[in-house]
C-alpha cells in the first residue's frame, strides 16, 4: 500500500504539472490569438481533464494513507508514529491529519476535491473556469511537490522493519470534535483558494462585469461555513479537553484560523458594494487575495515553529517553503494587479456618510483593523526580537485591551448598518429606524446592572471586562432588535396580503430572499455569540483540595465531594472523583472529573465535568492529588453565558445555510398563496443586502 | 446641557469609585496579576490557568505571586519583579516601556487613521458626485409598503 500511494501522489503531480503548463500555454495562446500544433481550445481540455484526473490520483493516496492505519501498517513511519493497534477506528481515520505529513496530503486532496467541482462544472463560464483552474492547478503543484519531496507521508521506517505497535495518537486528539475540527478547518482555509483562482483570473484576463463574484458567492460562504465551523469546533473541543476553563487562548495558531475568517466576512460583505453598484473593486480583488495568503500564512506558522505555540506539535523545516510560496504568491498577485488595475476602476462614488455602502465600508475597515490586530500581535514577539533582542509575549490581556473594543465597535456597525437605505439615508429615516432599538438598548443597559454588570469597575479597578460587557449586551439589544423589527415588518406586509399568521409569513419572507434574512440570521447567531462571549468577564473559579463530605459554594452552586478513587484498563490508568452539586438544598447533578494518563506514552488527559445550562456552566476539573494528604484537587470554574456561544454557532450555521439556498421565485410564492404578482419585475437574489 | 451633563455625572463617578475602592481585595488582585502573567514551562499558557500536570514552575511561581500581594507590593512592582526575575517572556503582554509601547499604539492609531482617511475619502468623492436627493420618506406606512413590497416580491 505505501508504494500505491507514493505512486499516486507522483501521478497527481505529474497530471497538475501538466493542467498547469497546458492550462497556461492554451490560455496564453487564447489571449494572444497565436495558434499552436494543437488547437488551443483542445489543449485546455486536456489540462481539464487532467486536472481532473488529479483528483483521483490524490484522492488514492488518501485512500492509501487511511487503509495504512485501519490495517496497523506500521512500516509506513506516520503510521507507526501517529497510530497504534488499540486506537479506535474513528481516531485511526483522524490519523490522516493527525501529523504533517498527513494533514499536508489533505491539503492537496481537499484542493484537488474543490478543483474537480470547479473542473466539472466549467460549463457555468469556460475561459473563466480555465483560468482558475490553472491557477488552482499551480496551488495544487506546491502541495503535491511538498508531500512528494519535503513531507512525504508514505516514508517507511528507518530499517525497514516494521514495530509490533505504534506510538499512538495523542490524547489530546483523542475526543470527537478532533475527528471532525481539523478537516472543517482545513475545508475553510483550502476553500479560499477557489474565489482566489477566480479573482485572479479574472483580472489576468480582463473580465468584464461581475460574473465571477456571483460565480463565486456559493464557494465562499460555503467556504466561510467551513471556517467557521472549523474555528468554534476547536473552542468546543479546547474548552471541554484542555481544561483551563477557557475556550479561546489567543494562541497564534488559533489567531492563524481568525485572521483570514475576518477578511473573508469583510469580502462577503464588500462583495455586495460591487454587485449592487460597481464600487470597491480594487478592494475586493485584494480582500480575496489576502484572505488566501493568510490562510496560507496559517499553515505557515502551524509549520514553521516561527513563534511559539501550544500546537507546537507540528514543527519542522518547511517552512521555508510556505515563505517561498508565500512571496511568489504576492508578487504574482501584485504583478496583475498593477498590470490590470485600470480595469477595475470603480463605476460609482460614495454619496454619502451616511448609507448602506459607507456603513460596508467602515464594516470592513473595522474587520481589518481586527485582523491587523492579531496579525501584529502574532508577530510582534518576532518583531520585539528583531528590534530589542529579547522575545516578549503577546497574550490575552493585550488582545482584550486592543481587540475587544474593535469588536464592540464591529458589534455597533452590525446594528447600524441594516437600517441604512443604499446612496443616502435621511435623517427622518435614521430617527424612526433607530427609536425602537435604541430604547430596547437603553432599557438593557440599565436593567443589566443590578445583576451584577457593574460598567463603572473601569474607573475604580484596571478591569475593563465588566464595562466592555455591559456594552455589548446593550448593542446586543439594539442589533436583535434591528434584525427582529426587519423580520415583523417585512412578515406583516406579507401577512396582511396572503392572510397568513406572522410566523408563516415571516417563514415566506426568507424564502422569498434568502439572501438578505439568511444575512440577518447570521447577524442574529453572531450577536448571541457575542453574549456568550460578554459572560466572560465574570467569570468565577474556586480551588480546594476535598475528603469525603468536603464542599465548596461557587455562585449558586455547592459542591460535595461524595467519594474519589482510581482506576486502570489496557488504554490508561485513571485518578476520578465523584462530586454531588446542589443548588441551596436541591440536588442538580453529580460531576465526576478525571485525571488520565495514557499506557502508551505517558501523557496526562484532563477530562472536564461540566454542568451546562443557558445560564452559567459548572465547569469541574481534576487538578491533581495534594501530595500531603492523597486527597484530590479539585478545581471549579462558574462560567456565565458559555452555551450563547453554542447556541450562536448553530443559528449561524442556520443563517449561512438558508442564505445559500437559491429565493423561491415570486411567481411560485403567488401561485402558493393567490397573491397578485407586481407588474414589474425584481430580480431574485438582487434585493437582498 | 452638554456641559450640565459633565458635571452631574462627576459627582456619581466619584460616589461610585469611593463605595467600590475596596472591591481590589487580595483574591481579585491574585486573579488579576495570574492573568497577566505567563507560566515559564514552555506550556505557553497563563499562569493562572496553566492546568500542566506536574508542572515544575506554575505553584512556585504562584506562590512567589501571593507572597508579592501580601506584602503589599503594587501591581507594577509585581509584575517588573516578574519580569526581572524571568525574562520579558513572563508578562502576558508587553508592559508600556521602550520599543513595547509600539505594541500597544500601532493597532489603535491604525484604526483611527483608517477612520479618518475613509471620511476624507468620501468627503472628497461627495464633492465629485452631484449631491444625490436625499429620498424623502413619506409617512411611514406607505413608503415602507412598498419598499419592503419590491425586497420581498409580494
Amino acid at each position: 500500500m505505501p508504494t500505491f500511494g507514493s505512486f499516486a501522489l507522483l501521478v497527481a503531480l505529474a497530471l497538475s504539472g501538466y493542467n498547469l503548463l497546458a492550462g497556461a500555454v492554451a490560455l496564453r495562446q487564447l489571449a494572444t490569438g497565436r495558434r499552436g500544433a494543437i488547437a488551443p481550445e483542445r489543449l485546455a481540455e486536456t489540462a481539464r481533464r487532467a486536472g481532473i484526473a488529479s483528483f483521483f490520483a490524490t484522492a488514492c493516496a488518501a485512500f492509501a494513507l487511511v487503509w495504512a492505519a485501519f490495517t496497523n501498517d506500521f512500516s509506513v513511519a506516520y503510521i507507526a508514529e501517529h497510530s497504534n493497534r488499540a486506537l479506535p477506528w474513528a481516531y485511526k481515520f483522524a490519523a490522516l491529519w493527525s501529523g504533517q505529513e498527513g494533514s499536508l496530503l489533505l491539503w492537496a486532496f481537499l484542493l484537488s476535491a474543490y478543483g474537480f467541482v470547479l473542473r466539472a462544472r466549467h460549463k457555468v463560464d469556460v475561459k473563466l473556469t480555465a483560468y482558475a483552474s490553472t491557477i488552482l492547478a499551480a496551488i495544487q503543484v506546491f502541495f503535491l511537490l511538498l508531500v512528494n519531496v519535503a513531507a512525504t507521508p508514505f516514508s517507511l521506517v528507518p530499517g525497514g522493519l516494521a514495530p509490533q505497535d505504534g506510538n499512538g495518537l495523542n490524547p489530546l486528539l483523542q475526543y470527537p470534535e478532533m475527528v471532525i475540527h481539523p478537516p472543517m478547518l482545513y475545508l475553510g482555509y483550502v476553500g479560499f483558494a477557489v474565489p482566489f483562482a477566480f479573482a485572479l483570473g479574472a483580472l489576468m484576463m480582463r473580465y468584464p462585469g461581475e460574473k465571477w463574484i456571483h460565480i463565486t458567492r456559493r464557494w465562499t460562504m460555503v467556504t466561510w461555513l467551513f471556517l467557521t465551523v472549523g474555528i468554534f469546533l476547536g473552542m468546543h473541543w479546547a474548552y471541554n479537553v484542555l481544561g483551563w476553563g477557557g475556550y479561546w487562548g489567543w494562541d497564534p495558531v488559533e489567531n492563524a484560523s481568525l485572521m483570514p475568517w475576518l477578511t473573508g466576512t469583510a469580502f462577503l460583505h464588500s462583495v455586495m458594494m460591487q454587485e449592487k453598484r460597481g464600487m470597491m473593486k480594487s478592494w475586493n480583488v485584494w480582500l480575496i487575495f489576502s484572505t488566501f495568503m493568510l490562510s496560507i500564512l496559517g499553515t505557515l506558522l502551524t509549520r514553521s515553529g516561527l513563534v511559539s505555540s501550544v500546537h507546537a506539535f507540528a514543527q519542522s523545516p518547511i517552512g521555508n517553503w510556505f515563505w517561498i510560496f508565500l512571496v511568489f504568491i504576492l508578487a504574482v498577485c501584485t504583478f496583475t494587479y498593477i498590470y490590470n488595475r485600470d480595469h477595475l476602476a470603480t463605476e460609482h462614488k460614495l454619496e454619502s456618510l451616511v448609507s448602506r455602502e459607507s456603513s460596508f465600508l467602515f464594516n470592513n475597515l473595522v474587520l481589518l483593523a481586527a485582523c491587523f490586530t492579531v496579525l501584529w500581535g502574532t508577530f510582534f514577539p518576532v518583531l520585539s526580537e528583531f528590534v530589542q533582542g529579547n522575545k516578549v509575549t503577546v497574550s490575552a490581556p493585550f488582545y482584550n485591551r486592543v481587540a475587544v473594543p474593535i469588536g464592540v465597535f464591529l458589534l455597533f456597525l452590525t446594528g447600524i448598518g441594516p437600517l441604512l437605505a443604499w446612496r443616502s439615508t435621511s435623517m427622518k429615516s435614521i430617527r424612526r429606524n433607530f427609536i425602537l432599538p435604541g430604547i430596547v438598548a437603553l432599557v438593557v443597559a440599565i436593567a443589566v446592572i443590578p445583576m451584577g454588570v457593574q460598567p463603572w469597575t473601569i474607573f475604580t479597578t484596571d478591569q475593563e471586562g465588566a464595562f466592555y460587557s455591559w456594552i455589548t449586551f446593550a448593542l446586543a439589544a439594539f442589533v436583535l432588535t434591528a434584525i427582529l423589527n426587519e423580520f415583523y415588518k417585512g412578515a406583516r406586509v406579507i401577512g396582511q396580503k396572503s392572510g397568513q399568521s406572522l410566523l408563516a409569513s415571516m417563514v415566506q419572507l426568507t424564502r422569498r430572499n434568502t439572501r438578505r434574512y439568511g444575512g440577518y440570521i447570521v447577524h442574529f447567531g453572531i450577536v448571541l455569540i457575542f453574549v456568550g462571549i460578554g459572560g466572560q468577564a465574570f467569570n468565577q473559579s474556586h480551588e480546594q483540595t476535598m475528603n469525603y463530605k468536603d464542599s465548596f459554594n461557587l455562585g449558586p452552586y455547592r459542591v460535595e465531594c461524595l467519594d474519589y478513587s482510581q482506576d486502570t484498563n489496557a488504554n490508561y490508568d485513571t485518578e476520578f472523583a465523584m462530586l454531588n452539586v446542589y443548588r441551596g438544598n436541591r440536588f442538580v447533578t453529580k460531576l465526576a472529573p478525571e485525571l488520565r494518563v495514557y499506557a502508551v506514552n505517558g501523557q496526562p488527559s484532563t477530562i472536564v465535568a461540566n454542568h451546562s445550562t443557558l445560564v452559567e456552566d459548572l465547569y469541574v476539573i481534576y487538578a491533581g492529588k495534594d501530595p500531603s494528604t492523597g486527597q484530590p484537587v479539585i478545581k471549579a470554574f462558574l462560567n456565565p453565558l458559555v452555551s450563547w456561544i453554542w447556541i450562536g454557532l448553530l443559528v449561524t450555521i442556520l443563517g449561512t445555510g438558508i442564505a445559500l439556498v437559491p429565493n423561491m421565485s415570486a411567481s411560485l410564492a403567488a401561485q402558493r398563496h393567490h397573491v397578485t404578482v407586481p407588474a414589474e419585475p425584481v430580480a431574485a437574489g438582487r434585493a437582498g443586502d | 446641557m452638554r456641559r450640565f451633563a459633565r458635571f452631574a455625572l462627576l459627582p456619581l463617578v466619584i460616589v461610585v469609585s469611593v463605595i467600590t475602592l475596596g472591591a481590589a481585595d487580595t483574591q481579585a488582585r491574585y486573579q488579576d496579576l495570574g492573568h497577566k502573567l505567563m507560566c515559564i514551562c514552555g506550556c505557553s499558557e497563563i499562569l493562572i490557568e496553566c492546568n500542566h500536570v506536574g508542572c515544575p514552575d506554575s505553584d512556585r511561581m504562584l506562590a512567589e505571586l501571593r507572597a508579592a500581594i501580601d506584602h503589599g507590593d503594587s501591581n507594577n512592582a509585581i509584575l517588573t519583579a516578574f519580569q526581572d526575575k524571568y525574562g520579558p517572556t513572563a508578562l502576558a503582554a508587553p508592559m508600556l516601556t521602550k520599543f513595547n509601547v509600539v505594541a500597544w499604539i500601532v493597532p489603535p492609531a491604525l484604526l483611527v487613521l483608517g477612520l479618518f482617511g475613509t471620511w476624507i475619502l468620501v468627503k472628497r468623492w461627495r464633492m465629485r458626485v452631484a449631491a444625490a436627493p436625499v429620498v424623502e420618506e413619506a409617512e411611514m406606512s406607505d413608503d415602507l409598503r412598498e419598499r419592503i413590497r419590491k425586497e420581498t416580491e409580494v
